[in-house]
């Protein structure tokens, strides 16, 4: 597989050897799709928690229950539940939640943006923290520099995510009134998003700033900075340490030792030989961290009422809403995959030796 | 004293047991030197004797209501740390949630690395079509939101402690079959296993016996590493209402139900908060010691 | 340094990103004048057609976008007064009753108001026969006669019931959301395969009410708009925007932040937290729900007459209703909340653990019994259910709890799975037969029964001549004998049934201190959004 070898025959080969590559890789995808929707569709079918009485209520006579059981499809066999639902899944339709009443795919869409736009402010700050801090331990090995950056990574990954919540919800909005509290906007303002504001990405942020309605804006500012600075804080202690350990082993290279020889200043040295070269195993970093923080926000999202995907998925199963927790899941899978494979193919491009 | 340190440190071991206490010795003198990981050695070994020790420690029974003592203050007479809704003294629940905790922790380190080594090292050393469909089935279960899994398994399976213990499991066994895969991968041609195969042995033999040994250290440092996890994703369950059910004192729970007085008794969701911080924190700065000491491949990172 | 640079620019960036986030909070300190925002946990709402909603949050806003027939005063709890119908009657034999409509009504389409669609209205119910619809098929009415026995005769609407029931038992029942009077044209214009329109009412409203739904969003909240030709004249604000906000702490932050006008869902704590506050006021007022627990008569051995006496000895009512409930539980023993015809204020039972052991001793278990509670995973009920374990534990009865999601603790009590359940029930119409007719009624105790709507069903009891009791209470035309019928038949049932009612819900309605003429609706009605000012 030597990428230098251009012989005709050979690029032929290696065509069709790609091309078998990428049956192979969409195969497998589809598999694990597959996969991934029989089990939530399974364990849909076998939590004891009724959808059906989530729809009739406390009250209804059991004729009234038989009635909505069919109509929700349920008196149909369970492989042939299943079938209809991949079917309908191809063609984008997810069925419609229990709970809601709403297409599945309408929900997702609204409460996707949520997630994403918190997610996304939560890796800034993560990678905005972490590399720094990353790459000041790694040149300051064995310091009480390094001791505290570890320190701080590792206190990240020892406090649950609610906690780390709750406690500045305490102190930021309780006790200082520093930012807003749960949700992602004052009430006033809600309806002023809600009325006032076209709809464009649906991330709250975006659009107000390209309607011009700064007064939400710094609200929605307001808002989502805690949620995203305790999520970042987690996002900043994953990439910190592994900036850390990338930086270590790229400032022991040779090249290195001969530009500081030649008398480069080492700021520049570190910021930008050495930080260039682990850019591409950290942007894998970057894309995976990225991709738990948008699964991995559901206690997040439960603390500070967030209305995202997370919070969607979980009151759903509370309810045994089922097709909302299958598209849900559904769709964090794929996101979840999606972002794997492009930062594989991403470090396939750039890295020759991963080739 | 001096003579076994002596003969603990001697530069040409005399037997294999000398090398290996040796090496331990060595390793353990490594381990000293790093302040975090004592301090996490200190920790974990303090949550060991607390739990062992609950009853003599806890000021309280964790479970009996005085309704007439709620919601007091941390430092008030006689309770340490205040007391609950129910005017249980926290500090007692605390110490006894350690019990739930170590219980929860210890049946998930047995549990997931075994089944993960099963799946990983039958992948790796059958290879072929075995090795397509487990694997398949562990991305499978990767691609998953692992919280949102773990919720939906305990759903199915009812609230409760050992189907807390069992869907966590089931959630986490994925990353340990990949490390077992691969290690068994580097082994399964060598030599001596097929000396062991032409002495007849059969796979199952071979696995257990020869492959499996060969994948425990690498799996074990996993293990130690992911503890802190698994104490976080027990109490994450246990804060959504769907781990130790009460009045069992489990520490994700207390959280949640201080939650409602976060504002006024922030006590109550704030001291059970802390201790799984400081206990997540002692297990993660051992492992992350243990792991320096034991694998010197990635010393440092 | 080397690292100085770009570290200053970074903390920078990060400063001025904090300096941006935390500078306006202050700005919006306040709700927009003209419009009243409430924080309240709707996330009950199933749907919010006026004939197939049947839970509280959804019949608030319901009763501000429709109107019924007859109608209750929201500020005289219980009192009749006239809706869309400006008079009724009933004849001799009690079997017909004639309702007048009242005349230059008009819909939010600017349709007006005729008989037809009133009678339309209430044949919907009974043919698209929704949850709530056994409010009104109980007097005889089925989708094949339903057009016959209601129907429009010039400008009144006529009624035919199968038995001569009480009246006020009629009038009641016709107040309840499920007597909501639509728009039958615009309604039936958005019709899709023959749903009466129930798939288009799930997000638009078609009514006479003095607001209109602008928009509804499940598990989020709705903003309703007022109407300024709305027959009461127009309301004072033009806005309700009811958001859900499922922490009771928060709503409490921001009540007191003045983000939100009303707090509908504080708990004990927020209440105390919130009581030195001039900004803010609580308004005390009876709800409906009864809590209460449900002994399962298949099991060994709570259906022991004995052993469900000790029971009701082993629960600490005053103890909760003082401490873990205060100001939100009232210590109340029989199945009709506080507001009902017939409602009993005495309390007999109290924790007395030494009676209730001597009870289980006489009943053959003098060290107790093991059993299981199931509970709804809900803070306020585990709480509850958590004191009754401790207290039942007392007695040397072990009890394990059992916590699960709403929908599946229901589904193991209609499928009679259950030993003991901790339960809430919220009457259905302000009639006493609401209760009655489930907690002391059932006309089948059998397996194949299948009665899964009655309680008494659920839990396998029989109520014996309760039930005939109820019976003939449900057609006594003298109130005040149907009165004493019913306290005699709550004291039985208190002292002999398989339930255990232990409290009546208190809501406590946290308000900014400028919002005067909101009304909750107490134990009977809905919340009135119209009468408020602030």
């Amino acid at each position: 597989m030597a990428s230098t070898d251009t012989a005709p025959p050979r690029r032929r080969s290696r065509l069709v050897h790609n091309l078998k590559r990428l049956g192979a890789t969409v195969l497998a995808l589809a598999a694990t799709f597959l996969g991934l929707m029989l089990i939530t569709f399974v364990i849909g079918r076998v939590v004891p928690i009724d959808p059906v009485l989530a729809v009739v209520g406390e009250r209804a006579t059991t004729a009234q229950y038989e009635a909505a059981r069919e109509a929700l499809g349920l008196d149909r066999p369970m492989w042939e539940q299943f079938v209809i639902y991949v079917r309908d899944a191809l063609t984008g339709d997810l069925g419609t939640s229990i709970r809601t009443r709403t297409p599945v795919a309408e929900d997702i869409a609204r409460y996707f943006p949520a997630t994403l736009e918190l997610a996304t402010i939560a890796t800034i700050f993560g990678v905005l923290l972490g590399i720094p801090a990353g790459v000041l331990a790694a040149t300051r090995p064995g310091t009480w520099i390094d001791q505290l950056v570890r320190l701080i990574g590792l206190m990240g990954y020892s406090m649950p995510v609610f906690w780390l919540g709750l406690m500045g919800l305490l102190l930021f909005y309780g006790i200082l009134g520093w930012v807003g509290g749960p949700g992602r906007l004052d009430a006033g303002f809600e309806m002023m998003f809600e009325f006032d504001v076209p709809r464009v990405t649906g991330m709250i942020l975006i659009d107000t700033a390209l309607a011009g309605k700064w007064d939400i804006f710094r609200n929605a500012l307001s808002h989502i900075i805690l949620p995203a600075g305790v999520l970042g804080y987690y996002s900043m202690a994953y990439i910190s340490r592994m900036t850390r350990s990338f930086m270590m082993n790229e400032l022991s290279q040779e090249y290195i030792t001969t530009a500081r020889v030649k008398g480069m200043p080492e700021w520049r040295v570190i910021w930008v030989h050495a930080l260039k070269n682990v850019m591409v195993p950290l942007i894998t970093v970057i894309a995976l961290s990225y991709a738990n923080l948008l699964e991995g926000s559901v206690l997040t999202e439960t603390v500070f009422a967030w209305p995202g995907l997370g919070l969607y998925i979980t009151t759903a199963l509370f309810s045994a809403d089922m097709p909302a927790v299958l598209g849900g899941t559904v769709v964090v899978g794929i996101v979840f995959v999606a972002l794997n494979m492009f930062s594989d193919i991403l470090y396939r491009l750039v890295d020759p030796r991963a080739r | 004293m001096t003579t076994l340190t002596t003969w603990l440190r001697d530069p040409n071991p005399a037997s294999r047991l000398q090398a290996r206490l040796g090496q331990g010795y060595l390793g353990w003198l490594r381990f000293r030197r790093n302040p975090l990981a004592m301090i996490g050695f200190l920790i974990v070994s303090l949550l060991l004797l607390m739990a062992a020790f609950a009853p003599l420690v806890a000021t309280h029974d964790p479970i009996t209501q005085n309704l007439t003592q709620r919601l007091l203050p941390p430092l008030t007479a006689g309770h340490l740390l205040g007391t609950d809704e129910f005017g249980r003294d926290i500090f007692s629940r605390i110490v006894f949630g350690a019990r739930v905790t170590l219980y929860i922790v210890g049946l998930v380190a047995i549990t997931a690395p075994i089944f993960g080594l099963l799946i990983g090292t039958v992948a790796g050393y059958f290879g072929g079509w075995v090795d397509q469909v487990l694997m398949r089935i562990t991305d499978i279960f990767l691609a998953f939101p692992k919280l949102i899994l773990a919720l939906a398994l305990v759903a199915v399976l009812g609230p409760g402690i050992e189907n807390a213990v069992l869907a966590i499991a089931l959630t986490s066994w994925p990353p340990y079959a990949r490390v077992a895969r691969a290690e068994t991968l580097t082994v399964r041609n060598a030599d001596y296993i097929a000396a062991v195969r032409l002495q007849g042995a059969g796979a199952g033999r071979i696995i257990w016996g020869y492959v499996m040994p060969m994948c425990l250290p690498s799996v074990i440092i996993r293990v130690t590493l992911d503890m802190a996890g698994v104490i976080l994703t027990a109490a994450g369950l246990g804060f959504l209402g769907l781990g130790v059910q009460p009045p069992m004192a489990e520490w994700g729970l207390m959280i949640s139900s201080g939650r409602k007085f976060l504002f006024e008794q922030w006590w109550v969701a704030t001291m059970p908060g802390l201790a799984i911080f400081i206990v997540s924190l002692g297990f993660n700065l051992l492992g992350d010691g243990l792991r320096d000491v034991l694998d010197p491949r990635s010393a440092g990172k | 340094m080397f690292a100085e640079p770009t570290l200053r620019r970074v903390g920078l960036a990060a400063l001025s990103a904090l300096m941006l986030g935390t500078a306006p909070v202050a700005l919006l300190a306040e709700t927009p004048a003209d419009t009243l925002v409430i924080a309240d946990a709707i996330d009950d709402i199933v749907s919010i057609d006026p004939h197939e909603a049947f839970e509280f949050s959804g019949t608030d806003m319901l009763n501000n976008v429709y109107d019924t027939l007859v109608e209750l005063d929201p500020t005289k709890p219980g009192e009749l007064v006239p809706g869309l119908a400006e008079s009724w009657d009933v004849s001799e034999d009690g079997l017909t009753f004639t309702f007048k409509m009242k005349q230059g009504i008009s819909f939010s389409s600017g349709n007006p108001v005729r008989a037809e669609d009133a009678a339309w209205s209430l044949q919907r119910v009974v043919k698209i026969n929704k949850t709530p619809a056994f409010i009104l098929a109980q007097f005889g009415f089925t989708p094949e006669n339903v057009d016959q026995k209601i129907r429009a005769e010039g400008d009144t609407v006529v009624l035919e019931l199968d038995k001569p029931y009480a009246p006020s038992m009629v009038y009641n029942c016709l107040t309840a959301v499920v007597g909501s009077i639509l728009d039958k044209e615009t309604v039936m214009a958005n019709e899709v395969d023959g749903d009466m329109g129930n798939e288009w009412l799930k997000a638009n409203s078609a009514g006479t009410g003095a607001y209109v739904l602008r928009s509804y969003k499940a598990q989020e909240g709705y903003v309703l708009e007022a109407r300024e030709d709305h027959w009461r004249g127009a309301p004072k604000l033009k806005r309700v925007f009811v958001r859900h906000v499922p922490e009771p702490a928060t709503q409490r932050l921001q009540l007191e932040k003045g983000d939100i006008d009303i707090a509908r869902k504080l708990n004990t704590t927020d209440i105390e937290g919130i009581a030195g506050n001039p900004d803010v006021k609580v308004v005390d007022d009876v709800a409906g729900y009864i809590y209460y627990l449900a002994l399962n008569q298949k099991r060994e051995p709570l259906n022991n007459p004995k052993v469900m006496d000790a029971l009701r000895w082993l629960v600490d009512y005053d103890g909760m209703a003082a401490t873990v409930f205060k100001g939100q539980m009232m210590v109340h023993q029989h199945f009709l909340p506080r507001g009902y015809l017939g409602s009993l204020e005495e309390t007999p039972y109290e924790l007395n653990v030494e009676k209730a052991k001597a009870l289980l001793a006489e009943a053959g278990f003098p060290d107790g019994f093991t059993t299981t509670i199931s509970v709804r995973n809900d803070q306020q009920r585990v709480e509850m259910a958590q004191s009754i374990q401790n207290t039942f534990g007392q007695a040397g009865i072990k009890v394990e709890l059992k916590p699960g999601a709403g929908a599946e603790v229901l589904g193991d009590y209609r499928a009679r799975n259950h030993d003991i359940t901790l339960q809430a029930w919220g009457p259905d119409y302000p009639d006493p037969h609401t209760n009655a007719s489930t907690f002391a009624y059932n006309p089948n105790n059998a397996d194949e029964g299948q009665l899964t709507g009655i309680l008494a069903w659920r839990t396998a009891y029989d109520p014996g001549e309760l039930h005939d009791m109820t019976e003939a209470a449900v057609i006594e035309r003298d109130t005040d004998k149907r009165r004493a019928m019913y306290e005699e038949i709550q004291r039985k049932h208190r002292d002999t049934s398989a339930f255990i009612a232990m409290f009546q819900q208190i809501s406590q309605t946290a308000l900014r201190s400028n919002v005067e003429g909101f009304y909750t609706g107490g134990a009977t009605d809905q919340a009135t959004y119209w009468l408020a000012t602030k």
